[in-house]
């Protein structure tokens, strides 16, 4: 008999403890970001979609040796480059990058040994067709120099 | 609970929880035979999420396999990236450095928290109560944070490298984390007060589904379902890898085998990795983070296995080589896999309500049981 | 004749906007009071403190196509979010807001409220019945065992009170208690009758009238992540809004209830200004706890909810009804 009402009694006595924590949450500040309205700046590492670097002159620092082509292991990479006349190394004709298969595991970028990638950081792209994430990587940074 | 009253054994029903339910929490179906709301009999079906994993570790190089450990459990993924670098480092030969290693260390730590933090958050949801699992999310957002600075991801993170990590953690990771620690403790009063003392919870949970050891071995079962249940078995502890013997902490075993016993195993699991991660930023080393030299990764012909815990369980690894530049064939070893197939035994004669109040105490993670 | 019917047709409107009203604004002082005890904004974007939100969500329903299952009973399916409705505002009509606001005072408003409030198992029986859904047909038998369990204590404890007042009228249970709170009948120092137990009763009383709207933690026809959301799974559209309007039009009126026989009604604490400023204030203070209850517990399981009926609440009513008639006949 005693322990029932004892039960009873700590139930009770429980459900008003919760119930004091949620209490002073309610006057605690609120903690989230209001997305559309407010946004977080990404951090140094973040990892987005790739973009090619350029040198000085605009140039990207490619030097079509394919290793981020090799390093992919979705094969989301399809370099073009040729050999002008006269000239010591490759120039970077097309940088094409599959951005529907990548799942931005940073492979490409730490197997570059010529500093020529980075990531963006990119993380709002959203669109309803599948043709605006085949990047065409030489065009956008064209894009970003003009 | 007694044994069900079966009114018309003969007139059940078949009821499908899942694939999509919001108790199943993913793609997991659940046929039921019901007598009323009796479970008579459960079968859980998967496959709806296979993504063939294992045939892509065939088929991809070492260093491109990586990259889907940490895809396989979206919400401890750094743990089985743990164990495929242990098992490729030790298959071949492969030095390293000891500050690496304490990092590894640290953060498989801060992400079994993580992990623990939405399970509890997602358990107790899954009882009726939602307000615990925007608190949970509030902690558990902060490690987030902490390790996207490093790793540069928020989920599937590919922190691991062989040899080593792919990149260093900073002053202001050290300070974030030194700063975590006592303000998950105070969390974790909150969290007691809050939902591990309401007497309402711990109705619900206190002698659900019992879970005998025997039915534990039977099912290969590991991780805080078979610690609940009294078997004292950590892969940590047992088989130690990486620098685990270097810390000071215990591994939390309850006998009452209920849900409420899985369910204080991984809060106090919690605070045993607060200790690991105290431990590990006191003790961590300086120096490289990576071998000086990076040798192209060649594995001689031969079986390989490695296990480590992870947040679900003890996950495992196993690798036989015939000395190319892909596996011949690569086993990965899911513990939610064991753990779920206790289900269709144990949850017969339950009613519904407690049944997903089981299973929910199971932590299921689907992507990681279908692979 | 036709002057009484005027009024009720009157009363009738003006409750269902009454009733239309707070749903809308209690879903709002629901979702933003949720919100800040999980330290969100909550609804913040349409108009000042998100106050548009409701009537926006109301125009989306509205809006959006009504659609009926193939092979549901098509009448009890229409009819089933209708009876969820109009007992709930029905028994407004009744519900004495201050000594002049009342509809339709009636001798047995007391008994006509409990009518009408058993009236909502029903809805939810046949709502659950004729969708066709396995898991609706599982939340309406859980709630009608429900609803059957608590209408017991619930009934028991008002028994009491009316014992203690000597009237089934509501608005004379009212005026039994003015003159301050000392006078209300959860106090047990009420003059005349010095029962230690009307606190408990209180407390009885306002946990059947939680399990009686099917508010958390007894929302065990809902249960959203067991029976997906129970018996209105296959309502959409409107036949869903009036499901949810006639839930609050319930909590609206378990909460008056529970103000006109423990706390005095209209009364004011310190006997100032009595008048309808003090029901609402009393009303709302009570939704409010019910809406914090909600965001703070987890679920409870049927059998635990039958137990606390039957083994709890029920005894505990039975032996204050019999103290109360034995106090009654001491002093």
């Amino acid at each position: 008999m005693g322990a029932y009402f004892s039960g009873i009694f700590s139930g009770l006595w429980s459900l008003f403890v919760g119930m004091g924590i949620t209490f002073r949450e309610f006057f605690s500040p609120t903690v989230t970001v209001q997305y559309p309205y407010e946004t977080l700046k990404m951090t140094a590492r973040y990892r987005g979609h790739i973009e090619l670097i350029a040198d000085e002159e605009g140039k990207p620092n490619c030097v079509v040796c394919g290793m981020c082509e090799k390093a992919c292991p979705s094969s989301c990479i399809t370099l073009a480059g040729e050999k002008p006349e006269g000239a010591k190394k490759k120039v970077l004709t097309g940088y094409h990058l599959d951005f529907t298969k990548c799942s931005l595991c940073g492979s490409c970028v730490e197997s570059c040994n010529f500093n020529a990638i980075e990531f963006s950081r990119e993380y709002n792209l959203a669109s309803t067709r599948k043709e605006d994430f085949h990047f065409d990587l030489l065009q956008r940074l064209k894009d970003r120099n003009s | 609970m007694s044994a069900p009253i079966r009114i018309r054994p003969d007139e059940t029903f078949t009821l499908n929880v899942g694939p999509q339910h919001p108790a199943t929490h993913g793609v997991l179906r659940v046929k039921m035979e019901m007598d009323g709301e009796y479970i008579v009999n459960a079968e859980t079906v998967i496959g709806y999420i296979h993504r063939m994993h294992e045939k892509m570790g065939e088929l991809k190089t070492y260093p491109q396999f990586l990259m889907n450990l940490s895809r396989m459990d979206y919400l401890g993924a750094l743990g089985y990236s743990h164990g495929h670098v242990l098992l490729i480092e030790k298959a071949a030969g492969i030095e390293v450095p000891e500050r690496a290693e304490y990092i590894r260390a640290i953060t498989v730590e801060l992400n079994r928290i993580a992990s623990h933090l939405f399970w509890f958050g997602a358990f107790v949801m899954d009882l009726g109560g939602f307000s615990p699992l925007m608190y949970a999310l509030q902690d558990r957002e902060y490690i987030l944070d902490m390790l996207e600075a490093v790793t540069g991801s928020r989920l599937t993170y590919s922190y691991y490298r062989f040899g080593g990590l792919y990149n260093d953690v900073d002053d202001d990771f050290i300070a974030a984390a030194r700063r975590f620690i006592p303000r998950m403790r105070t969390s974790m009063k909150k969290y007691h007060k809050l939902v591990t003392g309401n007497i309402i919870f711990k109705k619900r949970l206190e002698g659900i589904a019992p879970l005998s050891p025997e039915i534990i071995r039977k099912y290969g079962a590991t991780g805080a379902v078979a610690r609940g249940s009294g078997i004292n078995f950590d892969v940590r502890k047992n088989e130690p890898y990486s620098v685990y013997p270097e810390f000071d902490f215990d591994i939390p075993v309850f006998h009452e085998c209920d849900s409420l016993a899985r369910y204080k195993v991984r809060m106090a699991e919690i605070e045993q990795s607060l200790r690991i991660i105290e431990q590990g930023l006191d003790k961590l080393p300086g120096g490289p983070i990576m071998p000086e030299k990076k040798k192209p990764i060649k594995i001689a012909p031969g079986d390989y296995y490695q296990a480590v815990e992870t947040a679900r369980g003890s996950f495992g690894i196993r690798l036989v080589s015939d000395g190319g530049k892909t596996p011949y064939r690569l086993k990965l070893r899911s513990p939610t896999y064991s753990n779920m197939h206790l289900f269709d035994e144990s949850c017969r004669g339950m009613l519904i309500m407690d049944a997903l109040a089981f299973m929910g105490s199971l932590d299921l993670v689907i992507p990681e049981i279908d692979r | 004749m036709s002057l009484t019917l005027l009024n009720v047709i009157v009363a009738v409107f003006i409750a269902i906007a009454f009733a239309a009203l707070n749903a809308a604004y209690l879903v709002w002082a629901e979702r933003r009071g949720a919100a800040r005890i999980q330290r969100r904004p909550g609804p913040n974007i349409n108009g000042p403190f998100g106050l548009f939100q409701p009537p926006l969500d109301g125009v989306k329903l509205m809006a959006k196509q009504l659609l009926i299952p193939g092979d549901v009973d098509k009448i009890l399916f229409m009819v089933a979010p209708v009876l969820a409705m109009a007992p709930a505002i029905t028994s407004f009509v009744t519900i004495p807001f201050s000594s002049h606001i009342v509809g339709h005072n009636m001798h047995i408003g007391i008994l006509l409220v409990f009518a009408f409030a058993s009236m909502g198992g029903m809805a939810l029986l046949l709502a659950g019945w004729s969708s066709r859904n396995k898991y609706s047909v599982m939340s309406s038998v859980r709630a009608v065992s429900q609803a059957i369990a608590y209408e017991i204590p619930m009934l028991i404890t008002a028994i009491t009170i009316v014992m203690i007042t000597g009237t089934t009228d509501l608005m004379g249970i009212v005026k039994a208690q003015t003159g301050g709170f000392w006078h209300w009948n959860i106090f047990p120092f009420k003059a005349g009758l010095f029962n230690p137990l009307m606190l408990m009763s209180f407390l009885i009383f306002f946990i059947c009238s939680l399990a009686e709207t099917n508010r958390a933690p007894f929302d065990l026809g809902e249960a959203e992540s067991e029976l997906v959301a129970g018996f209105h799974t296959e309502y959409g559209s409107m036949g869903f809004g009036l499901f949810f309007m006639g839930e609050y039009a319930n909590i609206v009126i378990g909460a008056s209830l529970t103000t006109i026989l423990f706390l005095g009604g209209w009364d004011c604490p310190f006997g100032l200004f009595p008048g309808v400023w003090w029901f609402l204030l009393k009303i709302y203070l009570l939704i409010a706890t019910f809406i914090w209850i909600r965001w703070t517990f987890p679920r409870t399981t049927i059998y635990g909810l039958l137990n606390l009926s039957w083994k709890i609440l029920i005894p505990a009513s039975l032996f204050n009804l019999l103290l109360t008639a034995g106090l009654l006949k001491v002093f």
